[in-house]
C-alpha cells in the first residue's frame, strides 16, 4: 500500500451547535488526487482548512503528511500550500510585493517569484497592486502564492474560479494533474472535478456520502 | 525570527505609507484633542500636574486608535491565514506588530507634543529634555505590548471597537499614571524638575511583565 499523505478517522468539527463535519474518515495516498463535492455548505472548506492546519477537528484524529493534526501542525506548515476563496493577498501591495513578502516567510529565493509570474503570464502586470488587478488576475497571483514555495500536498477550492481557458492552461502545470503532488481539489463543476480525481469525496451537511474512485462515484444525490 | 520579524514590519510599513490609515487619524486626533482642552478648560496656558494629565490622556486615546486598525489588514485580507500557513515561529508577529505600533506612537508624539507646546504648554517643551523622550519611550514600550495583545483578540470579534477601548483603557492607565507622575515635574512653571525614577522603575516594570504575559499568550490568540 502506498504511503498516505492524507489520513482523517472520525473528524468532526461544529460551529456552535451546527456540525459542519460530522466523522469524516477517508485516506488518500501520496501523489494522488482527491476530489471533494458538495453542495453549499456541505462542510468542502471546513475540510480544506483542518487539513491546513487554520481549524482543529473537534473530534477523531486527522494526520496530514505524517504529521498529528492540530498537535504537530508545525511540522506540515510550509509543506503544504492552500488556494482558497480568499486569495490571501494584501490589495495596497503589488503581485510582487505580495509574492516576495510570502517568499520571506518561506524562505524561497527571489528568481522563483520571476519565474512563476512569467509562468502565468503575469511578469509585466508585476508592479500593479493587486486591487487594480481583475478577478481573474488576481487568481493567477494567488496560484503563485500558493505554489511559491513548492508544497508537498496542494489544498484547491475552486481553483479555476475567474480563469479564462489559455490561464487554466497556464497554471496547469503549477496545480493541475502534472503538478505531481498530493492535491485535494473542491469543485462546483462535477465534470472537471471527476475527470482530474483519483479519489472522489461527496460530503452531504458535513457526511461523507460517496468515498470511491471516480469511475464508480454515485454523486447524483449531493445536489438535491 | 528576525528576517521574518524585518518582513512583517516591511509590509506593514508599506501598507500604512499607502493607505495612511493609521499614523494620521492619530495624529489628527491629538491635535482635535489639544483643541477641544484649550476651549474646555478655558485656559491658554497649562503646566505642572495638568499639562501632563492632557499630554498623556489625549496620548491614551490616540493610541486606542491605532490599535484599533494594528491587525485589520491581516484580519480583511487573509494576513493571518498567510502567515499561519508558513512555518515561522508565531511570536514574530507580535514582536513586529509591538515594533511597529512604538514607530506610530513615536511619530504621533513628535508631531503632537510640538502642537501641544504652540496650542496649550506653558513651559518651554525644551526644558523637558531629555527626560520626557525617556518617559514616552518606556510608555510608548508598555503601550505596543499591551496594544499588539488586545489588537489581536478584539480583531477576532465583530464588535472590534467596542472590545479595544474595554479592555485597552483599563489595562493601559498604569501607563497613563506612571506617565502622568514621571512627566509633571518636567512641565512645571519655573523650569523643570527632576524625573522622578520610582515613576521610572514603574513603567520599567510593567513593560517587563507584560511583555512576558504577551509572549505568553500570544500563539493562543492566533489558534483557532
Amino acid at each position: 500500500m502506498e504511503p498516505a499523505a492524507i489520513e482523517l478517522d472520525g473528524v468532526t468539527r461544529r460551529y456552535g451547535e451546527r456540525l459542519a463535519l460530522d466523522g469524516v474518515s477517508l485516506r488518500v495516498p501520496a501523489g494522488t488526487t482527491l476530489a471533494v463535492l458538495g453542495s453549499n455548505g456541505a462542510g468542502k472548506t471546513t475540510l480544506l482548512r483542518i487539513l491546513a492546519t487554520l481549524l482543529r477537528p473537534h473530534d477523531g484524529s486527522a494526520r496530514v503528511l505524517g504529521a498529528e493534526l492540530p498537535a504537530q501542525g508545525y511540522r506540515v506548515r510550509g509543506r503544504l500550500g492552500l488556494l482558497a476563496h480568499d486569495p490571501l493577498l494584501y490589495s495596497e501591495l503589488s503581485a510582487r510585493e505580495n509574492l516576495r513578502f510570502h517568499a520571506r516567510l518561506h524562505a524561497v529565493a527571489p528568481a522563483r517569484i520571476e519565474a512563476l509570474l512569467d509562468e502565468v503570464g503575469l511578469a509585466g502586470r508585476g508592479d500593479d497592486p493587486v486591487r487594480t488587478l481583475s478577478r481573474g488576475l488576481i487568481q493567477r497571483v494567488a496560484i503563485c502564492r500558493a505554489v511559491l514555495h513548492e508544497p508537498e500536498l496542494l489544498l484547491l477550492d475552486e481553483p479555476y474560479a475567474n480563469l479564462d481557458p489559455a490561464a487554466v492552461a497556464a497554471v496547469a502545470p503549477l496545480i493541475g494533474p502534472a503538478s505531481a503532488t498530493t492535491r485535494v481539489l473542491i469543485s462546483h463543476d462535477v465534470d472537471s472535478g471527476l475527470a482530474e480525481a483519483d479519489l472522489v469525496l461527496g460530503l452531504r451537511r458535513g457526511r461523507v456520502e460517496v468515498l470511491a474512485p471516480p469511475a464508480s462515484a454515485d454523486v447524483s444525490g449531493l445536489y438535491g | 525570527m528576525r528576517p521574518v520579524v524585518a518582513a512583517l514590519l516591511r509590509k506593514d510599513l508599506r501598507l500604512e505609507l499607502r493607505t495612511r490609515e493609521s499614523v494620521p487619524a492619530m495624529v489628527l486626533f491629538s491635535v482635535s484633542t489639544f483643541v477641544v482642552f484649550r476651549f474646555a478648560l478655558d485656559r491658554e496656558r497649562l503646566e505642572g500636574d495638568l499639562a501632563a494629565g492632557v499630554l498623556w490622556v489625549t496620548l491614551l486615546f490616540a493610541a486606542v486608535l491605532g490599535i484599533n486598525r494594528l491587525f485589520v489588514a491581516e484580519r480583511e485580507q487573509g494576513g493571518f491565514d498567510g502567515f499561519l500557513l508558513a512555518p515561522v515561529d508565531r511570536t514574530a508577529m507580535f514582536v513586529a506588530k509591538a515594533l511597529l505600533l512604538f514607530g506610530f506612537l513615536s511619530a504621533v508624539e513628535l508631531v503632537a507634543v510640538s502642537v501641544y507646546s504652540v496650542l496649550l504648554l506653558g513651559p518651554s517643551p525644551f526644558q523637558a529634555f531629555p527626560g520626557l523622550p525617556l518617559v514616552l519611550a518606556l510608555a510608548n514600550a508598555g503601550v505596543a505590548v499591551v496594544g499588539t495583545l488586545v489588537g489581536a483578540l478584539a480583531v477576532q470579534t465583530r464588535a472590534r471597537d467596542l472590545i479595544v477601548p474595554l479592555l485597552a483603557l483599563p489595562l493601559l492607565l498604569p501607563i497613563v499614571i506612571a506617565g502622568a507622575e514621571a512627566t509633571a515635574p518636567l512641565l512645571a512653571e519655573g523650569g523643570a524638575g527632576a524625573l522622578p525614577g520610582r515613576w521610572l522603575a514603574i513603567l520599567g516594570l510593567y513593560d517587563v511583565v507584560f511583555g512576558l504575559i504577551a509572549v505568553a499568550v500570544f500563539d493562543f490568540l492566533l489558534e483557532d
